[in-house]
């Protein structure tokens, strides 16, 4: 087994069969995000300094507060990232995830998600670390096949 | 054509790059000179390979100041887990409680 520093700067990317307008819809309207992101609902105007709220499913509990620092529809949104998953969690400081939208040839959209400043934030770090590749295969799925991955 | 897929086990088809890999999943956002003090390799051969991992998709460069930073991208290793592997166990498991049902009927 190989061990791990958490990583204070994690880039994920992913080439999706869809357009940048399509892809900005998944990552903004909560009837998307339900779908892939652990059943998350997303609540923003994504208009700079508007707040973002992610909520548990059946808006059981805030999973995510912050708010949004840049917001460019379909090309890049940046807003800060405060986990309450639990308590440790929620005494960490905010940290960023920016989403990058850039369209490639062939009809195929390249979204990279940037989780950074998660310098002070370890247990932030560790728990998003395998979280966002799930999340992201999700939405590529959701978005090529219109379906929700299995299990 | 090559398929996204291809690319991916191809990169991965490697000791070297594994071995990059690894090294990128234990500290993430390295140069190339980082990385190369670590091989048994010239460096133009790192280049190599660090180009492949960045053409399937499993390493992201990224700018800072006048340094280039590698990291590991595991977006690529997930959808070949959802696309290649979730379906297999799945059929697997399947098969076994298929075998549980047939055997308690007949029992």
């Amino acid at each position: 087994m190989t061990t791990r520093t958490e990583q204070a700067t994690q880039v994920y990317a992913v080439f999706i069969r869809a357009t940048p307008e399509q892809v900005w819809d998944a990552i903004t309207k909560p009837e998307f995000t339900m779908r892939y992101f652990y059943g998350s609902e997303l609540e923003s105007t994504f208009e700079p300094g508007a707040s973002y709220k992610q909520w548990a499913p059946e808006r059981e509990k805030l999973w995510v507060e912050g708010e949004v620092v840049e917001s460019a529809r379909p090309h890049r949104l940046a807003h800060t990232w405060h986990s309450l998953f639990d308590d440790e969690s929620a005494s960490e400081p905010a940290s960023r995830v920016t989403w990058e939208i850039e369209p490639q040839d062939g009809g195929v959209t390249k979204l990279t998600v940037t989780h950074d400043q998660l310098e002070a934030s370890p247990k932030t770090a560790a728990s998003v670390s395998g979280g966002w590749s799930y999340v992201l295969s999700g939405l590529k799925t959701l978005l090529e096949t219109g379906e929700p991955l299995q299990g | 054509m090559a398929t996204d897929d291809d690319l991916v086990f191809r990169a991965l088809a490697d000791p070297t790059r594994r071995h990059l890999l690894d090294r990128l999943y234990e500290r993430d956002g390295r140069t190339l000179t980082e990385l190369e003090s670590e091989l048994e390799m010239t460096r133009f051969g790192v280049m190599k390979h660090l180009r492949l991992l960045e053409e399937a998709g499993l390493v992201v460069t990224r700018r800072e100041g006048r340094q280039k930073l590698h990291y590991l991208n595991p977006v690529p290793i997930r959808l070949i887990h959802d696309r290649w592997i979730d379906k297999y166990r799945e059929r697997q498991v399947s098969a076994l409680a298929d075998l549980k049902s047939e055997l308690e009927d007949t029992a």
